[in-house]
């Protein structure tokens, strides 16, 4: 690698996912993050019942992304070598499992159900 | 509902934003105005790279490209092809693609190159004339030299040659997929001359290993890697590396064995050794056809007279890639006579070194910048794993990441390096982004 910068990055993600599919899914990811602070402006405040369920939300968001990454590029858990590798696994479960938590959340918010309304307060 | 809840989910947002955030790149420094004119042999990783950059850098340059070949091969994925990876059409992509506007392509074969008279003529009998040349036809692969062999063999009686192009890389995966299934002696093979991504039979034999071992065929399959060198990779580190690791694969090695024919019916191979000949039967063997630069070089007088006579590499000087004899010529990629390189991630560094020469000459300076020996190549060890191995012409270790992806170990960002980030890395590097 020559030099990485942010440029370069882009350019490379591009050609990952293609040009359309790389910028419909950062849209999207905008969209969603966008979305998210509307529902915290426009409530003011947490609901705690919604984030509950946007926590218990998150392993499954961690273990989808691995599994995502994995079948993607022909790998198993098991070819992990050194710590870099734990490093970029970790960061793959966490972007999975915040991804996941902030989607479900803004979800509920948006669409709502009866279970996590704000019935308790007045 | 508190302040802190409400805190930590804002982080939430906010680490996911985080990604989105981009920079502008560097502002493009203005344009050399010039009415020069620039002929560029080879449209491959190299001669596309620097038309993209040149055609940037410079006002009115009557910049041609020269390469009959209608399609863009993305080399390194044939050993992804080769073991059933990827499908034939991952390495295929159309020349025009990546070639930038104001640039005009050519598509003829060159048949020589008169570097007093300053002209370069095609094989339909066209004759331009330059200011500036940059050499980058890449290698031939010469496959008369082993007797014997053809390409229409390959996929076979157990033939494999995975360097031929995309077909045959495919080819050679019905023939190495059967013998990991069906087991007997393979045979891995590399050839006298210098080659392009030395790394890639090591590839294909690792490779190969783990397909038959999942298969749990490990103990039908007797591996053999066959190298007319004494040692096993150029660079001593990273040979003693491989070493241990073919030890613990249990790859045995036959040093000092250049292969001279094969007998396709009989399977049978013959070796060249330090003081006689000696023949071993095979299921599978995997050709490296030996490498040499394409005849209009050797023919038009640019190559060392003194060095690699039979392969004919352009004599150029090692740090700027100009050529010795002939300052307005340059050589780049493959072709170029240095003794490291020949990976398209050398054309990467060895692109901008160019770029910066031609650049300064034509504005009327002298370029600065140089080429230290750049190559790397991610060594795939098994499916999932590599090691990331660069390195310059001091053999010393130049790793892109130090302290954090470790050169010498077998690690799946590695890997991931080469499945995923290459490719991707290769075609920016093409459209002179990267
Ligand atoms: C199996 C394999 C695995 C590899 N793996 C890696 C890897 O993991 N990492 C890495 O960095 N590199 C790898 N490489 C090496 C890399 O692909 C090459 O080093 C790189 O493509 C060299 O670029 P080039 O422009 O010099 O040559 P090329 O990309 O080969 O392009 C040369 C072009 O010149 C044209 N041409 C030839 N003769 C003429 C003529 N007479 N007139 C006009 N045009 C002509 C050809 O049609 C071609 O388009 C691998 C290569 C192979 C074969």
């Amino acid at each position: 690698m020559k030099d990485l910068t942010v440029s370069t990055l882009i350019a490379v993600f591009e050609e990952i996912f293609g040009r359309g599919v790389f910028w419909t899914m950062v849209t999207v990811a905008a969209l969603v993050t966008l979305a998210y602070v509307y529902v915290l402006v426009r409530d003011r405040s947490v609901s705690w019942r919604k984030f509950l369920l946007a926590q218990l939300s998150m392993p499954v968001g961690a273990v989808a992304a691995v599994w995502f990454v994995m079948v993607m590029t022909h790998s198993q858990l098991s070819d992990i070598g050194g710590p870099i590798d734990v490093i970029v696994l970790l960061a793959v479960a966490v972007l999975g499992a915040v991804g996941m938590a902030i989607l479900v959340y803004t979800l509920e918010s948006l669409l709502g159900s009866t279970r996590t309304e704000r019935r308790l307060d007045p | 509902m508190n302040r802190r809840e409400f805190l930590s989910l804002s982080a939430l947002g906010g680490a996911a934003s985080l990604a989105l955030v981009a920079e502008p790149g560097p502002a493009a420094a203005t344009a050399v105005p010039t009415s020069a004119s620039i002929v560029i042999v080879g449209a491959g990783a190299a001669g596309t790279a620097l038309a993209n950059r040149l055609a940037r850098r410079l006002d009115g340059a009557k910049i041609t490209i020269i390469d009959p070949r209608r399609e863009h091969l993305y080399q390194p994925g044939l050993t992804l092809v080769a073991t059933g990876l990827k499908p034939a059409s991952y390495v295929v992509s159309d020349t025009a693609r990546w070639l930038p506007d104001g640039v005009t392509w050519l598509p003829e074969r060159v048949a020589a190159v008169d570097a007093e008279a300053k002209t370069v003529s095609t094989q339909g009998g066209q004759t331009l004339s330059y200011d500036w040349l940059v050499l980058a036809p890449g290698l031939v692969l010469d496959n008369e030299a082993i007797e014997g062999f053809s390409l229409d063999l390959v996929g076979q009686n157990g033939i494999g040659a995975l360097y031929a192009g995309p077909e045959y890389a495919a080819r050679t995966w019905s023939a190495a997929s059967a013998f990991t299934r069906e087991g007997g002696v393979g045979i891995f093979t590399r050839p006298a001359t210098e080659m392009k991504c030395a790394g890639a039979p090591l590839k294909h034999t690792f490779l190969v290993d783990d397909i038959a071992r999942r298969a749990g065929n490990a103990g039908k399959v007797e591996m053999i890697y066959a190298a007319p060198q004494e040692a096993l990779f150029s660079v001593p580190i990273v040979s003693e590396k491989v070493r241990m690791l073919l030890e613990d694969r249990r790859i045995g090695t036959q040093m000092q064995r250049t292969l001279t024919a094969i007998d396709p019916g009989a399977r049978r191979a013959t070796f060249a050794t330090g003081n006689g000949t000696e023949e071993i039967d095979y299921d599978y063997i995997h050709v490296i056809q030996p490498q040499r630069a394409p005849d209009f070089v050797r023919q038009s007088g640019l190559s060392w007279a003194d060095k690699w006579v039979d392969q004919g590499w352009v004599e150029v000087d090692r740090q700027t890639l100009r050529h010795l004899r002939y300052p307005d010529v340059f050589a780049l990629g493959d072709v170029a006579g240095v003794p490291k390189g020949k990976t398209a991630a050398s054309v990467k560094w060895q692109v901008p070194v160019v770029e910066d020469h031609l650049v300064a000459a034509i504005a009327g300076g002298e370029g600065t910048a140089t080429y230290d020996g750049y190559t790397s190549c991610p060594m795939i060890t098994r499916i999932g794993r590599a090691m990331l191995v660069e390195f310059d012409y001091n053999n010393d270790l130049v790793p892109s990441f130090p302290g954090v992806i470790a050169p010498l170990e077998e690690l799946w960002i590695s890997w991931l390096m080469k499945e995923v980030a290459l490719k991707a890395t290769y075609n920016a590097m093409l459209r002179g982004r990267a």
